[in-house]
Formats: C-alpha cells, structure tokens, sequence
C-alpha cells in the first residue's frame, strides 16, 4: 500500500509498504477514506518529539471502511468509521475510569522503558506517533491495522458525510476536553491562548458549556478570524498588550480560566537537546512555556487552568509561585477520546457543532508531502488539511 | 510472537538524565547512623547484597480473580504463551525445570515446588547439587476494591559456594530485573484484554 513516512526532519515521503495484516484477535483493519494532518504532526515533522524512527506511517486522525476483522472484533466489514487517536484496551483500571489515555495494556511492554524512565509511567498507545507511545503505525495510508476495535472505533451511520465527522478522531474531542477541564461555568470568562485546531474547538466547547466571553489570543489573521466567526472576542498579541488587555477585558479581575492551545511549539525536546544540555549542565529539554506563563500570570485568583497543548520534558522558569500564591487548579493530559465519542457524533448529527469549516485544504495521499511543508510554512490560510487516498494525485 | 524493538538513542539519553539523579542521591545516602527497618519490601532496600543473594522483584495489578491467576502459576506449562524470556518449561510432579533464554543460548533450572498455598503462594527452589542456588515466589493479595489482584513475583539467586559464578553472570546478563517487570506487565495483558499488546503491522513470517 502507499503510506506517508517519516525520514526526518522535515523529511517526509509516501512510499510503497506492505499492508497491514490481523495481528491480534481483536484487530480490525480499514480502509482510509480521510484523514487529517494534526499540528501534533508538525512536531514531528520538526523532529521535537523523541522516539521515531525512519520508515514510521504518520496520521492519527483517520476514518475508512472495515475491509478485515479478527475473530474478536466487534465490527463488521463495511462498517463506516471514526478511530480515536487514543489505543485503548477497554478492560484496565484506567479504561474502567474513563482515563482512556492511560491505557495499561495498549503500549507494548517493550516500548514502555523510556516513559517510565522520563515519567514515572508509560500512557497508552497512539497511532502514527512516537515509539514511547508504541510505534503504531499512522492511517495517512491507504489502510490501517486498528487494535481493540471493539473498543476505539465509532461507527457512523450513513448521512454525514467524512469531513463532518472526521474531528472525532482528535481534535473535536481535545477541545471538548480542554473546555471541560476548565470546568466553565454559566458566565465564565474565559482566555484561550492558540487559535490552531484545538483552540478553535476549544473556543466552540467553551461557548456550547455556556461560557459568557472566550477571549482567543492568536497573531494570524485569519485564525484569529475564524476564532471571531466562532463567538469569540479576539488579542493580536502582535498588537496587543495582552495580561493588560485581559484584565480590562474581565472588569479588572482576569479571566475565570485560562486554556493553553499552543503546547510546546518549536523550542522542543529531543534526545540531541537532552544530551547537550546535560553536557552543558545548564538544564534539560526546555519546552518552551510562554503561553503557559502568561496564561498563569493572567488567570484570576482560585481559577482553573487547562492544557491541551503538548508538552514532552521539562520546563524552565515555570511560575509555581503564581500557581500555588493564586490557588489555581491545573488539569491536563492526552484526550480521553473515547469518552466523548459518542456525546459529540450526537451532536454532530444534530446539527449542534460543524467542524468542516476549519478545513482550508483537500489533497490526495500522494501530495501529503505538500500538505506538511504548506501546513507548516504558512499557518495562517493552511489551518487544516484533509488528505483523501481515493483522490487523484494534483487534484 | 512479536519482534522485540528498542528505542536505543532515546533511552541512552533517558538513562543519561536518570544517572545524574542517581549521583546526587547516593552522596545523601553515605550519611547517617544505622536506622530503623521501614515498612517497603526489602528488594527496594538503598542497599546491595542480601546475604550474598542477587534478588529482584516486582508488584503489578490484574484485574482478574486471584484462583485464576494461581492457577496459571501451578501449572506452569503454559508460561511460555506470555513469558518472552522462557524459552521452555518441563513439569514433572513437583518438579520444573524453566529453560530461560539468555544472551548466551538457552539455561536450564531445576527447581522444585516448595511452597503452595491455594490462591495466595506458590515458591520453587532450585534442587540439591543445582550449579545455582534460586529461589522464586508468587504471592496473591487482594487489590483495592474492584482493581482485581496484586500479583508480586520475585526471584533471588547466587552462586553455589566454590563454583565461579559464571552461571550467575549470564543469568545477570539476561536482565532479570527488567525481564520480570516485562513478564508480569504480559502477563496483566493477557489475562485483562486476552491478547498481547504489539505495534507490528504483521504477523511475524
Ligand atoms: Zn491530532
Ligand atoms: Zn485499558
């Protein structure tokens, strides 16, 4: 099958590789009708994730049809599809708890070292991401092997079309989930930092939660004007003083919550900057924080943090004083995707939440290539690129 | 079965990051008086040497029924669906002989069942005029409410007295530590999903 593979930094390609195959009992394999580039992909894209290795298909935002199920799947071939990005197995702890994320028996055992390591626990499986989370291949392929399917996958009825319900792979569910932890409450004040993908469907959740003003701080123009199309207020922090603007923005007292959308950017975590820093003793792998620390700067005293951008090592400088003086509350983490499944495709069908207006970009497989330097290169008109392997290559 | 991959590059700078830890606390260590035992099981004891023994040992969580897992372990034959680093076992009455891959090829320890208590523990010790002196333990408990059973697996070994311990440097060059951790977190797969977590796109040819 085709398959787009990462080589790099800033090096990726679709090549020829063999299919996937039933592995487990549980497995189910799809074919990819759409997927999406995520900006979790850029970050390896810009090689700032640890743990990939040449030759890894990339993609957790994917959707098909069941072409193949294993004696323990519960799907049946043709069924129509969403897969969360999130591997989970159902049965562990963590799945009981709903905390999908941290799933004890979707990361093989071997690849859990270094999480544990680094974090004093491994998470869950994911696709098309870092080996610490598995090394699972990606659905940007004409097909995908879905572990535990009879768990993940959502399957949707005939109607919708691909592009209306695609998001529920991952960014639809990681806004809902950054909104709802900023526990918003009827009037909320409410600062978004980040207006990609995430904030966007953050600022939507916010304002559905009943949010009474969503501030969304952003310096691209025309995602600071989707964010404005969405009921928001918006900061151009190029232009704006952005604590002082907030502040008067809330009547003086600062936002209710804040939600952090950017993550860690491009001033990463990679082994290469582990090891000099080591060498240099002057730190470790600072993930660069400054959303962060505004967002904690901005907050109003008792408020609510939540961090759906993603952060991989440690930080430098991080304000615990604002945070412990201030009595804020800090949730966090990889989404629990298949918490929320079922809630947002109802939505969805209800008419409730459009997420198609964020695509900017359709392009075959092939041309995933041009997807990732434009999505990368020019963030401001590429906010979203579906790729369709069914589409013909330059189309 | 699944290939086993590591991550070298990044667990070498993991490993670097941990190792300095580890520097900063053994200077605190070298302090102080003897003190008092504390209540953490031994083998997590800042210290090394257990009259003479090697242990290693590990605690993990099955949601699963303590019979259940108790009877895995007293009829050990089937060990190998799940237990990577063994290569065999031969059951014989009390007797088992576990044949454990090593970097070197294939080991064989004879050991005999020395304790069994239904659903709560099972040891073997390696027998009289083994090269080896081992012993391995299973012990069951019950896990909070609702979390299943604790399972707590640990091995101890040395050499016999007079036999250069060539035998114990390639059990040690086999990993037992991490092994064990692995062996359990496979088995806790099996037992709560029915299968065995891989990221291999095939089947292995
Ligand atoms: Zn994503
Ligand atoms: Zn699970």
């Amino acid at each position: 099958m085709r398959a787009l593979t990462w080589h790099g930094k800033h090096d990726v390609r679709v090549d020829t590789v063999p299919d996937p195959q039933i592995v487990n009992p549980r497995d189910a394999i799809i074919e990819i009708t759409a997927t999406a580039i995520c900006g979790s992909d850029l970050h390896l894209y810009d090689a700032v994730i640890p743990g990939l290795m040449p030759g890894d298909i990339l993609g957790h935002e994917f959707m098909g049809r069941v072409v193949e199920t294993g004696p323990k799947s519960t799907l049946k071939k043709g069924d129509r599809v969403v897969v969360p990005f999130t591997i989970s197995c159902g049965a562990c702890f963590f799945c009981q708890q709903q905390q999908f994320s941290a799933c004890d028996n979707s990361n093989p055992v071997e690849k859990q070292e270094a999480s544990e390591l680094l974090y004093g626990h491994a998470m869950s499986g994911l696709f098309g991401y870092s080996h610490m989370t598995g090394g699972y291949p990606g659905g940007q392929a004409e097909y995908v092997r879905v572990p535990f399917s009879d768990v993940g996958p959502i399957v949707i009825p005939e109607g919708p079309s691909d592009e209306e319900v695609l998001f529920l792979s991952d960014i639809l569910p990681t806004g809902w989930m950054a909104a709802e932890n900023a526990d918003i409450q009827p009037g909320d004040n409410v600062a978004v930092w980040g207006c990609g993908p995430v904030g966007l469907f953050a600022i939507q959740s916010a304002l559905l939660m009943g949010a009474g003003q969503v501030i969304a701080i952003d310096h691209y123009p025309h995602r600071l004007d989707l964010a404005r199309k969405l009921g928001a207020k918006v900061i151009d922090f190029k232009q704006t003083h952005v604590l002082e603007a907030l502040m008067e923005m809330s009547g003086g007292i600062g936002p209710d919550a804040v939600i952090d959308a950017v993550g860690m950017e491009s001033h990463g975590f990679s082994p290469d900057a582990l090891m000099d820093a080591l060498k240099q003793k002057v730190g470790i792998g600072a993930d660069n924080v400054h959303a962060l620390r505004m967002a904690l700067m901005a907050v109003r005293k008792g408020g609510r943090v939540s961090i759906p951008g993603v952060y991989g090592g440690l930080a430098d400088k991080f304000p615990i004083g604002a945070l412990m003086e201030k009595g804020l509350q800090i949730r966090t983490g990889q989404t629990h995707v298949q918490r929320y499944s079922k809630e947002l495709l109802h939505r969805i069908l209800e008419g409730e939440i459009d997420t198609t207006f964020l695509i900017s970009h359709r392009l075959s497989l092939e041309d995933a290539p041009t997807g990732y330097r434009n999505f990368h290169g020019k963030q401001d008109e590429w906010t979203k690129v579906v790729l369709k392997p069914g589409m013909a290559q330059g189309s | 079965m699944h290939r086993r991959q590591t991550d070298l590059p990044l667990a070498a700078a993991v490993l670097a990051l941990t190792v300095g830890a580890g520097l900063a606390a053994s200077a605190i260590l070298k302090t102080g008086p003897k003190r008092p035992p504390d209540s953490a099981p031994g083998r997590t004891a800042r210290r090394s040497g257990f009259g003479g023994y090697q242990v290693a040992g590990r605690t993990v969580t099955i949601a699963a029924p303590r019979s259940r897992i108790y009877e895995m372990w007293r009829k050990p034959d089937h060990l190998t669906d799940f237990m990577e680093g063994l290569a065999a076992v031969q059951v014989s009455g009390e007797d088992v002989t576990w044949v454990i891959d090593t970097p070197d090829g294939h080991l064989a320890v004879e050991t005999r069942l020395v304790e069994d208590r239904e659903n709560e523990a099972l040891a073997w010790r390696s027998v009289e005029g083994a090269e080896i002196d081992i012993e391995a333990k299973v012990q069951l408990r019950d896990a909070p409410v609702g979390r299943g059973t604790e399972v707590e697996a640990h091995i101890a070994w040395r050499p016999r007295a007079g036999i250069v311990g060539q035998w114990a440097a390639r059990l040690r060059g086999a990993d037992p530590k991490m092994r064990g951790k692995q062996e359990l977190k496979r088995l806790k797969m099996l037992l709560e999903t029915g299968e065995i977590a891989t990221s291999s796109n095939r089947k292995a040819d």
